[in-house]
């Protein structure tokens, strides 16, 4: 096979202060046709820059030094710029991160669709239109014909990332550049919208570049894989042989960074806790609503002290709210939080120093919510002077201690938030709650925002300053593998609804809710083939009848794959508790194993309902 | 539409309103503290006390000042804004005689600020830091802070004294044929755009700029968009509510704040009549100026508020 595009000795450098500083020390790699190539690497690697380089594209403050992109024996780096707007969106095509802020919020679907075809004049706005409808109904879009009618507000994320998909193939490109296409979404809409990619990519042959920090997602999608580093290759063969047979280092450490390996102190501070009887924080009953709609309802919650309580779900779940609440940054409609057995206060105005210092929240963007222009210094006094009342050098000499804790040198103390790396920033971050030694500590997903490696060592800390401190986490996320792995307990949120609840390690096996099925289906595996063989998301629902009306149904039931007509769409679900001792809002006492036959659930689902 | 723009929209209105409503009173109080009233005025230094008190109780002049409020706002609600106390002729006869030619001025002035300004402020957004960015930024800055009174002045010795070619005073009657309209308004227009265009171009410049760094634009760029396309067709109809608030904000100058450019070209416009109002201590003839200015005034921010409710989708259906 004859190679589509070849890139040599590519230089990109960005200008800070008058020098050229390089982010890009000459990446060389080609591509076949019809081949998928991901580069890989953490942020700062340079993988979106070499990427756009593709398209003789550098961002803000950054240029290509040189180097050159040989596509269709054309050097891209060479051509003029309106020569660069013939190739761009016709040879080559681009799908952005997020599809939300690269769609023009003003105009109509269809119209940025088809526009490169319109720009590029490759066929008539008719014609293009009727590709676009075809290509919708490829990506499995919901009302393909009508879809392009409304505006990029009107969809969800899923959609948007497809209909994104749609966007680039419309000229029949000759080189397809996907950036992080599935980083902002949900793991469930993920494995929707790659199956989605993999089955136009293979269909029409198209050949790929896949730019990602998820190397699982990269191992379904790619033929081949370049690891990057601070802007070098690293290491550049096949798909199969990075996963099986690493050879660079760095490879290898990303690979392991991958799994999340299950702590042993967990289950050995488990069985201290058994020992106290109030828990350090009760939430009861509790219900919040925004205007008419519940966000939140019936959730109860026990914190023991010392002890890890994972919350997780999709966007939207609840999660966040659930720990604003506790807080007492949102107020409850119904219910009460316990802090030692004694009701707090709704809002978090009206509690006492004392209450608020013991309960302390970790935001999930240290960016906003670390204030630019304090330094470190005062950022971590401000706690100390507020809840501790200290002054001078104690201050001072308390803020070193505190760096010391989370593993940062004590020169930092004199920077800003701006000058400091995303894994410092979120250490400051946790620093800053320590500050009040709070008893426990509500986490919003502070390693979202970080590389696999970073976040895992943020992982690490914790659960060192909780051995050191004997501090409460609640722990918010939407990776269901590291919730598990490092939580001492587990709640599920679907929809505002506790769907699930168990012990960390109730979570490595069966039987589960199914929506905490599809969730666990849904994490990619580190292995080729995972996303053919999963049946995550993959069957057909089972096909009931109208949901009964004015009844409040189980909130999963237009998503579960063993919804039961007669009963599913008729009756108000329980909660009913699993042998291994999680408890489950459910019809169902459940599918012990995965792969179950239906009528073996019936029978057992008849047996329950016969003996109650 | 929609039922939330229409809610939108009549809120809008409701609100412009109950502002009219609080302006008039406003207005109303603060004429009424001015010191010395039309009695007074219209019998000179000479008066007794006693032709004094005869000559307002035949006015109104001493009935309380609520009661005076409430006959007025009545009044203006069936377009009845009094008498002239000094020539006793209807208040609305005499804007309606001054309102068409205060209109066209501010219509030319329209016509010529609003396109200069946008395509000056849209090309210095697109080539940001090239010279033209750079003199049209510094033209702007030179234009808003010179008083418009001087650039007025100027014009008046260059092209009046100078040059002889426009008249120093606007003769609006005269203005028979297009080329006589020209000179007529060259001057006036000239002036009042010098500031409105600054102040439009510099504003569109940053709504322009806002969105030319959002990551749509980035998309159209690698779509193979040209620079035209890409402002005219993805940023502008983002950035028009800005744009539109900038512009109203702008053209409600022309309509209270010409003062000083039609005192000095003795332009026979609203603001002259205004001016005249104050010294002859004319005070329903000052309130249903302001009144009119103040209804004009919202009259514009109420159509940008429109343009930005209209041009925004998440409120299309």
């Amino acid at each position: 096979m004859t190679e589509l595009v070849k890139v040599s000795g590519l230089r990109v450098a960005v200008r800070s202060g008058g020098a050229d500083i390089p982010i890009v020390h000459g990446a060389d790699f080609s591509l076949k046709k019809g081949e998928v190539l991901a580069l890989i690497g953490e942020s700062g690697s340079g993988k979106t820059t070499i990427a756009l380089s593709l398209m003789g594209y550098a961002r803000n403050g950054c240029h290509i030094v040189d180097g050159s992109v040989q596509i269709d024996d054309v050097d891209v780096l060479s051509l003029s710029p309106a020569q660069l707007a013939k190739v761009r969106g016709r040879t080559i095509s681009y799908i952005a991160q997020s599809a939300a802020a690269a769609f023009n919020p003003s105009k109509t679907i269809m119209d940025q669709v088809i526009e490169s075809a319109m720009i590029h004049k490759t066929c008539s706005r008719k014609e293009a239109q009727a590709k676009a409808i075809g290509l919708f109904r490829e990506l499995a879009l919901p009302f393909p014909e009508k879809i392009g009618e409304r505006y990029p507000h009107q969809v969800s994320g899923g959609q948007l990332q497809r209909l994104m998909a749609a966007m680039a193939l419309i000229t029949d490109p000759a080189l397809v550049i996907l950036d992080e296409p599935t980083t902002a979404l949900d793991v469930t809409t993920q494995i929707e919208v790659l199956r989605a990619f993999k089955k136009v990519v293979r269909e029409r042959n198209t050949t790929a570049v896949y730019v990602s920090h998820d190397l699982a997602v990269v191992a379904q999608m790619a033929d081949r894989i370049v690891v990057l580093r601070n802007g070098q290759i690293q290491e550049n063969n096949l798909t199969k042989k990075i996963l099986e047979t690493p050879q660079h280092d760095y490879t290898k450490s990303l690979l392991s960074a991958m799994k999340p390996e299950t702590r042993q102190d967990t289950i050995e501070q488990k069985k201290m806790d058994l020992d106290t009887d109030t828990p350090l924080l009760e939430v009861r009953h509790l219900e919040v609503c925004f205007g008419d709609k519940k966000v939140l309802q019936d959730i109860d919650l026990k914190i023991r002290r010392g002890a890890t309580v994972g919350v997780i779900g999709e966007s939207g779940s609840g999660k966040t709210t659930l720990a604003r609440t506790i807080v007492g940054l949102v107020q409850p409609s119904l219910g009460n939080i316990y802090l030692d057995g004694l009701p707090l206060e709704a809002s978090a105005s009206d509690r006492s120093r004392e209450q608020l210092r013991r309960v302390q929240y970790v935001f999930q963007n240290a960016d906003t919510a670390l204030n630019p222009l304090h330094t470190v210094e005062e950022i971590l006094a401000r706690p100390l002077r507020f809840y501790h009342g200290m002054k001078g050098k104690k201050q001072h000499d308390r803020v070193i201690e505190l760096l010391d804790l989370v593993h940062l040198p004590a020169t930092i103390a004199k920077r800003r938030p701006t000058e400091l790396s995303g894994g410092q920033k979120q250490r400051i971050n946790l620093a800053r709650a320590l500050a009040a030694e709070p008893d426990i500590i509500l986490c919003d997903e502070v390693t979202s925002a970080l590389d696999t490696v970073v976040g895992a060592a943020i992982l690490e800390l914790m659960a060192d300053l909780r051995k050191k401190l004997n501090v409460s986490y609640l722990f918010i996320s939407h990776d269901i593998s590291m919730v598990q792995a490092i939580c001492d307990e587990v709640v599920v949120l679907y929809s505002g609804f506790k769907v699930e609840q168990g012990a960390g390690e109730s979570f490595q096996r069966p039987p589960f809710h199914p929506y905490t099925q599809l969730l666990i289906d849904s994490v990619p595996e580190m292995q080729q083939g995972w996303l053919e063989s999963t049946t995550a998301n993959h069957e057909l629902l089972p096909s009931i009848g109208a949901p009964k009306p004015n009844v409040e149904l189980c909130p999963f039931l237009d998503r579960c794959s063993a919804r039961e007509e007669g009963k599913c769409n008729r009756i108000i679900p329980s909660r009913i508790k699993l042998k291994k001792g999680n408890q489950i809002l459910c019809h169902h006492a459940f599918v012990e194993h995965k792969g179950q036959t239906h009528d073996q659930t019936r029978v057992q689902v008849d047996a329950m309902a016969a003996s109650v | 539409m929609n039922q939330t723009i229409s809610r939108l929209i009549i809120n809008r209105i409701g609100l412009g309103l109950l502002t009219l409503l609080i302006v008039s009173l406003v207005i109303f109080m603060i004429t009424n503290l001015l010191p010395g009233d039309a009695a007074q005025e219209l019998l000179g230094q000479s008066a007794t006390p006693e032709t004094l008190a005869a000559l307002r109780s035949q006015l109104g002049l001493d009935l309380p000042i609520y009661t005076r409020y409430i006959q007025w706002l009545g009044g203006l609600l069936v377009g009845d804004a009094g008498y002239s106390m000094v020539n006793g002729m209807s208040i609305m006869e005499l804007i309606w005689s001054r309102l068409p030619n205060t209109l066209s001025l501010a219509a030319f002035a329209t016509l010529v600020s609003v396109p200069v300004a946008l395509s000056i402020g849209i090309f210095s957004a697109m080539y940001r830091g090239s010279w033209f960015d750079r003199y049209s930024n510094m033209l702007a800055v030179f234009a808003v802070s010179v008083p418009e009174f001087l650039i007025a002045t100027i014009a008046v010795l260059i092209f009046a004294v100078k040059l002889g070619w426009l008249s120093a005073l606007s003769h609006i009657e005269s203005a028979n044929t297009f080329g006589e309209m020209l000179k007529v308004y060259a001057m006036p227009v000239l002036t009042l755009c010098s500031v409105l265009v600054a102040q439009m171009a510099r504003m569109t410049r940053a709504a322009v700029i806002d969105q030319l760094s959002s990551p749509y634009v980035e998309m159209a760029l690698l779509k193979g968009a040209s620079p035209i396309r890409i402002v005219l067709l993805h940023v502008l109809p983002n950035a028009l509510g800005p744009i539109a608030n900038a512009i109203a904000l702008s053209l409600s100058y022309l309509l209270g704040g010409v003062i000083i450019v039609e005192s000095i070209f003795n332009y026979p416009g609203i603001a002259t009549l205004m001016l005249n109002a104050v010294s002859t201590r004319d005070m329903p003839l000052v309130q249903g100026c302001a009144m009119l200015f103040c209804f004009g005034y919202l009259i514009l921010v109420l159509m940008a508020d429109i343009c930005e409710i209209v041009s925004n989708p998440r409120l299309r259906k």
